[in-house]
Parts: C-alpha cells; sequence; structure tokens
C-alpha cells in the first residue's frame, strides 16, 4: 500500500463551525413530528433538517463547508466507484436498518474490486409523514457505521416527495475507494483449479426481512447479517495478496447468482458442494417452510472469494481468525467443463444445476 | 436439522439405492405423482444415483401446471378489477395467461397480493370492508381443506367481501386417465404423501387392484423417495400390487379425518378440465351450492370461457409421462423459465422447470461425456 496515496477529505480553509461540537445538551428534547414536504422546500425547514438531523452524525470537514460540492485531494492511481440505492421495507428489521445498509452496502461493492473506501455520498428520498424519530434513528446509524468504517461522508442530498409516493425513505449512496495496483481482484479472474470460499453462514439477510415483512415467526429470530468487509477483505488481501482472483458481496439473489455472475464473466465451470455450505439452522428451515432455495436470499455482510488453491489454505485461515469470517467455509471448485454453470454435488451425492433465476423466488403452494 | 438432515444422509440414500439395483431384474418405470418429489429428484439428483434401475416418469401431481388456462385468464381479469384485491399463492403469480401472468397485471395497477395461508386472504377482506377480496383456491386435496375454512369462515363471520375462484383437483382420477391411457407406460406409482395425509389410501385401493399396480404412499425427502422406489420394486418383483405406506411418519390410512369433513362441508366433486390433458369427469372439487355467494365465478359473472392452449407447448405430453422435458423441442429454446410457453416451465413444482433449472447439466453432458 505504500505505493498508493490515501485520500482523505481535508479541513478546507474556512469552514464552517462543526456543528456536531456545539454546546453540549445535557437532555436532548425527544424528536417528535413528521417529515414535511416543507422539508424539502429549500427553505428554512430543510435548513433546519439539515442542520439537527443530518451534519451532527456525519460530521467531517469536507461536508460541513456545505458546498455544491465536496472537494477531496486526487489520489495517484485509480478509483474504484461503486453507487447503490436502497429500498427496503421495513426500514428497521432485526441486524439493522437502511441506513447501516446503505454504508455497509456501497463500502462492500468498492472494497470487492480490492479498493480501500476513502468517501461516501448519499442521496435522501424521504416521503412526507417519516417519523422524524424515525429518520434520526436511521441516520444515526448510518453515521455510526461510516464512522467504524472510518470512512467520512462527503456530500448529501435530500428530497421530500408526497405521501404514498416513496416507501418511507429511500437511500441512494456512492463509494469512492482508491485501487490498489497490485491487488487487483476481478469477476472475469477465477481459473480452473481455484477454491471458492465464503466468508460465513448464508441466507441470513433476506429471511431476516422476510420474516418480519411477513409477520412469520419462527422459533428462532434470524438477524440480518449487514456488515462492513472492508477489514475481511484486508485481512485477505493480508494472507493470500493476488492469489485472491475474484470478490462478491452475494447481495441480492444470494450466492448463486452471485457464482454464476463469476462463471460467466470468466468463463469457467464452478462446482459449489452442498455439504459445505454454512446455512444457519433457523434459515434452512425457514426456507424449507416456504419453499425457497437459501441460496438465492440475499446477504449484506459475507463475501465470496475466489482464491488459487495453493493460496487457499491461508485465506481460509485469514478469514475464520477476524470475527466477522469465523464461519467461513470453502464451498467450491473453479472447473475448466460445463463453462459458465455452476453444479452442485448434493447432499446425496448427486448433481444438480444452480441457475441465475428469472425473477423473484416465489413461495410455493404446498 | 431435525427432520431434514436425517432424510437427506448419502450413506442411507447411496444403501437404498444398492438395494433397489440389486432388486430390479428389469428397469421398471415408476410415476412419482406429486411436482414436489420431482423437484426432489431432480434437485436432490435422485435420478444420477439411481442410473439404469428405475426409469422416473414425472406425473400431473403440480397445481400450477394444471390449473386450467381459462381459469388462469378469470383470475387475470379478476386481479385488474380497479374494486378487486386478488390473492393467490406466490407459484401462481409467474404462471402465463392467454395474454400475460398475475405480476404483470400488478405492475399495470392491479392490486395482487401473495398470500401464505386463505385465512390471510379472509383477514384482508376484514381489514379492507370497501373492496372485493378474491382468493385464487388451487391445489389437490393437500390445499382443500384450509380453502374450505378459508369459505367457512368467511361465511360464519358474514365476511361479505370474500370470495374464492376454484380450480380444485383430486388425485386418483388423474391416476385413473393415465392407466386408461392406451400408450401408458407406468408400472408403479408413488403417490403423494401430502395428499394422504389429508385423504388417506383408501380411494387407492380400487386403482390397485383394478389396474395390478402397485401404490406406495410416498413422503417428499431423498431417503422418502429411495425407499417409496424400493417398496415398489420389491412389488413389482414378487408380482404384488397393493397400496402400502412408505410415509408412515404423517399418513394414516384414514387421513386427517377432520380436515377431510371440512373439505366435504364446503365442497363437491365436479368435472374439471385439466390444463394440458382435458376434461376429467369428477376429477375437481367446486364449492358446494349453499356457498355459492362465495364462488367468485359467481359473484363476478365470469362464466364461461373458452381459449386455446399455445399449440407448440406439450404440457400435456409431459404431464401424463409420456414425454421428458428435456425431449420436447421447444425446451431451453424456445420455452425457458423466462419465456414459458406452459406453466410446467414456470411452477417450482413443474417438471420442465425441474429439468431446466437443475438437471440441464445432465441434459448437456450425456453418458461418456
Amino acid at each position: 500500500m505504500d505505493d498508493i496515496v490515501p485520500i482523505s477529505p481535508q479541513a478546507p480553509e474556512r469552514s464552517l463551525p462543526s456543528l456536531a461540537e456545539g454546546p453540549a445538551c445535557p437532555a436532548p428534547a425527544p424528536i417528535t413530528g413528521e417529515v414535511q414536504l416543507g422539508h424539502g422546500s429549500g427553505g428554512k425547514l430543510s435548513a433546519t433538517l439539515l442542520r439537527e438531523r443530518f451534519l451532527p452524525h456525519f460530521a467531517n470537514p469536507a461536508l460541513e463547508r456545505l458546498a455544491d460540492a465536496a472537494v477531496l485531494p486526487a489520489p495517484v492511481g485509480e478509483l474504484a466507484i461503486s453507487t447503490d440505492t436502497f429500498v427496503v421495507h421495513p426500514l428497521e428489521f432485526p441486524g439493522g436498518d437502511i441506513g447501516m445498509l446503505a454504508v455497509h452496502g456501497t463500502l462492500n461493492d468498492v472494497a470487492m474490486m480490492g479498493a480501500v473506501p476513502v468517501a461516501l455520498t448519499a442521496g435522501f428520498v424521504l416521503e412526507e409523514g417519516l417519523s422524524l424519530a424515525l429518520l434520526d434513528r436511521i441516520v444515526t446509524s448510518m453515521g455510526l457505521a461510516a464512522r467504524a468504517a472510518g470512512v467520512p461522508l462527503v456530500a448529501g442530498d435530500t428530497k421530500v416527495v408526497e405521501r404514498g409516493k416513496a416507501d418511507g425513505m429511500f437511500i441512494c449512496t456512492t463509494g469512492i475507494g482508491a485501487v490498489d495496483p497490485a491487488f487487483r481482484p476481478g469477476p472475469e479472474r477465477a481459473r480452473p483449479g481455484d477454491v471458492v470460499l465464503v466468508s460465513g453462514p448464508i441466507g441470513r439477510h433476506g429471511m431476516a426481512i422476510m420474516a418480519v415483512r411477513e409477520g412469520l415467526a419462527f422459533e428462532a429470530a434470524i438477524e440480518s447479517d449487514t456488515a462492513c468487509l472492508v477489514p475481511l477483505v484486508a485481512a485477505l488481501r493480508q494472507a493470500a495478496g493476488c492469489g485472491v482472483h475474484v470478490l462478491r458481496d452475494p447481495t441480492r439473489g444470494g450466492v448463486a447468482s452471485a457464482v454464476n455472475e463469476i462463471a460467466a464473466a470468466s468463463r469457467v465451470g464452478i462446482e459449489l458442494d452442498q455439504p459445505a455450505l454454512p446455512i444457519p439452522g433457523p434459515v434452512e428451515a425457514a426456507c424449507e417452510m416456504l419453499g425457497l432455495d437459501p441460496l438465492y436470499v440475499a446477504n449484506e455482510g459475507i463475501l465470496l472469494a475466489v482464491v488459487a488453491v495453493e493460496r487457499a489454505d491461508a485465506a481460509l485461515s485469514a478469514l475464520r481468525s477476524h470475527p466477522l469470517g469465523a464461519g467461513a467455509a470453502r464451498i467450491g471448485t473453479v472447473v475448466d467443463v460445463h463453462h459458465r454453470m455452476v453444479v452442485m454435488r448434493t447432499a446425496i451425492g448427486g448433481m444438480r444445476v444452480v441457475d441465475l433465476l428469472p425473477g423473484d423466488q416465489l413461495p410455493r403452494i404446498c | 436439522m431435525k427432520y431434514l438432515s436425517e432424510y437427506r444422509d448419502p450413506v442411507l440414500a447411496r444403501t437404498l439405492v444398492g438395494r433397489i439395483q440389486g432388486l430390479a431384474t428389469r428397469r421398471w418405470a415408476l410415476m412419482e405423482v406429486c411436482g414436489g418429489q420431482t423437484h426432489t429428484i431432480v434437485k436432490q439428483g435422485l435420478h444420477d444415483l439411481l442410473g439404469q434401475a428405475v426409469e422416473m416418469i414425472h406425473g400431473p401431481g403440480c397445481p400450477v401446471c394444471v390449473t386450467p388456462l381459462e381459469q388462469i385468464d378469470k383470475a387475470l381479469m379478476l386481479a385488474a378489477r380497479p374494486d378487486v384485491i386478488f390473492t393467490s399463492f406466490g407459484d401462481m403469480l409467474r404462471v402465463p395467461g392467454s395474454e400475460c401472468d398475475l405480476l404483470q397485471v400488478r405492475a399495470r395497477g392491479g392490486q395482487v397480493r401473495m398470500v401464505y395461508s386463505p385465512l390471510d386472504a379472509l383477514e384482508l377482506a376484514r381489514a379492507n370492508p370497501d373492496r372485493q377480496v378474491v382468493f385464487f383456491a388451487v391445489g389437490f386435496e393437500t390445499t382443500a381443506p384450509a380453502n374450505a375454512m378459508a369459505v367457512w369462515r368467511a361465511r360464519q363471520l358474514g365476511v361479505g367481501n370474500f370470495s374464492v375462484l376454484v380450480s380444485h383437483v383430486t388425485v386418483p382420477p388423474a391416476m385413473n386417465a393415465i392407466l386408461d391411457s392406451p400408450d401408458n407406460r407406468v408400472q408403479g406409482f408413488l403417490a403423494a404423501g401430502h395428499v394422504c395425509a389429508i385423504m388417506g389410501w383408501t380411494e387407492y385401493e380400487p386403482l390397485a387392484a383394478r389396474y395390478k399396480v402397485p401404490i406406495v404412499v410416498t413422503g417428499f425427502e431423498p431417503l422418502d423417495i429411495l425407499e417409496g422406489i424400493w417398496m415398489a420394486v420389491q412389488q413389482l418383483e414378487e408380482g404384488r400390487a397393493e397400496v402400502e405406506n412408505q410415509y408412515v411418519r404423517t399418513v394414516r390410512r384414514q387421513g386427517a379425518p377432520a380436515a377431510r369433513e371440512a373439505v366435504e362441508r364446503v365442497f363437491q366433486l365436479v368435472d374439471r378440465r385439466w390444463r394440458g390433458i382435458g376434461m376429467i369427469p369428477r376429477s375437481g372439487l367446486g364449492l358446494r351450492e349453499e356457498f355459492a355467494d362465495f364462488d367468485a365465478e359467481v359473484r363476478f359473472g365470469l362464466g364461461d370461457l373458452a381459449v386455446e392452449e399455445p399449440a407448440e407447448c406439450r404440457a400435456g405430453d409431459v404431464l401424463r409421462g409420456q414425454l421428458k422435458p428435456v425431449d420436447c423441442p421447444a425446451f431451453g429454446t424456445r420455452c425457458t423459465p423466462e419465456h414459458p410457453l406452459g406453466a410446467p416451465m414456470v411452477s417450482s413444482e413443474g417438471a420442465c422447470a425441474a429439468y431446466h433449472n437443475y438437471g440441464r447439466y445432465r441434459a448437456d453432458q450425456p453418458a461418456g461425456a
């Protein structure tokens, strides 16, 4: 990393006083009220919303300048840029909320390119009537997630739409990362003989959301796995370096879709080993009951790594030595047959294709 | 996991496969009736393990696949009405009607909701008294008791804005039709365990006796299916033709009397068209006269619809076990899950979808490849 100049937002010469460091308030008044159309007017209500609900949670000099654009030092080398939009319902769910999800999801996408995230931006579409207390919880959580990852949110925007025109709130985030020329994983780099690793148990985010959304109660509560994968990528880089050929966070579409995309981009076949898949008991039970396949259920805090076979053990140990990767497993192999197709050796010893789904998974009749 | 991993044990599976292979003196042709069983066979790769010992012919037991096109079109008409909230199990949403499917109707503004139980649809009706809530009551005997309960409860509570679009079918008449067919090749059946959990197996006894065909009531996990095959092959090798029960942890000879009673109170046997197969007399369930108020076809005056199946779709041959999905000329080319010609390519229990989603590796790799 010596050849990479980290870009961290520098304080402009004349910045506004930091709002987060204002006079200490011993007991903040409870937040009441709802988002109104006026909050998006650009007038005083907008300014109050920004000052009271957003800036305190994202305090950093580049943002607090409140200019039309954040100005950052230019890095040496290449940038990785990723944009993502978050529309989850409910806004708060077991294990997380839309705010931390937006931060994690965007940082993870940047990290999957082997890049080190250096800045985030966020656009918020708020629905008229959204509880300000809920908004505050979500923005607080988002600020904490960004701070925990050490990545400043340097620019943002809010808009308010009429009641019924949005599902509470939508968040659109962009992440910028500095690319390390010596560590360039990419979806097209899987080679026959490589090993497929997964960093933790699969299916938790999707089933946590489904359980809440559909009012399904399972014996053991399922929590979303939402997490920032940047430290895991750093561990992998350290342990296996350029032996890490592909990194992918299997979000929408789950592990099955991610491995299919890798097989297609790299023009190889991939063979998964069903008994090796780390599927938590409650996820497996919920999926069985609903007729869903955990391989297609979304994850927000695990990564898939395709690693050269000679570095696979080191990579697996590195994952397992990190708390986020304690449940890491070796789940498959890249092969030189059935190109662009993923097959799976089933628990019972048979073979099946693991294909992309045409649309959402639909629970079956009986 | 309890009740799951035990039934997917690879060592026991290989033992059962070895027994089947050791027992079979010829290649027997067995039909698994239920689409859930078809999916286990293909998804778990059981057909790979079995090799040449038995040929599994896939049966008509996919409720989504056999729901006639005119009922789907009626569902689409209802779902498009601004005064209707149309509710359905998830499976039905993507099944093609003559022109579109329920998901497309929803995208165009129709109120289409997926529910897990007809009782949820009834709750929706109570919560939306200014709307008509219609539930698409499809399925075999398995889903009939819950659907009967919803109608029963709607009448009891006086929920006037709830109705059901019924397209229920029953298994024994379909087996009868397959056995009566002059080109039938089925020598033994794995009966659908969940249907028998409701209905028991007494109605299969005359079939076994009349057509001299073994019928084994079978579950849905890999070991269930392998044991069911083993029991059927035993009967065939010994020249027996009886109804036996493999699925002892769930099925009793009399089924579930309370559930049967619920079905009998609300439904009666009616003639029913099966998609791809045609009219089978007394093969469906329709609402009894005293529940006609809850019949969506009556309430909305839907009447008879005459629609044509796409000529290229050979779903009927697939559903009767005459054609393997991979042998259909349209399979994987002009008919895919994204652009299905017929329902078996859509449903999670459809044989064509099973082969396309899970079995293509085998189809693409002929023996020796």
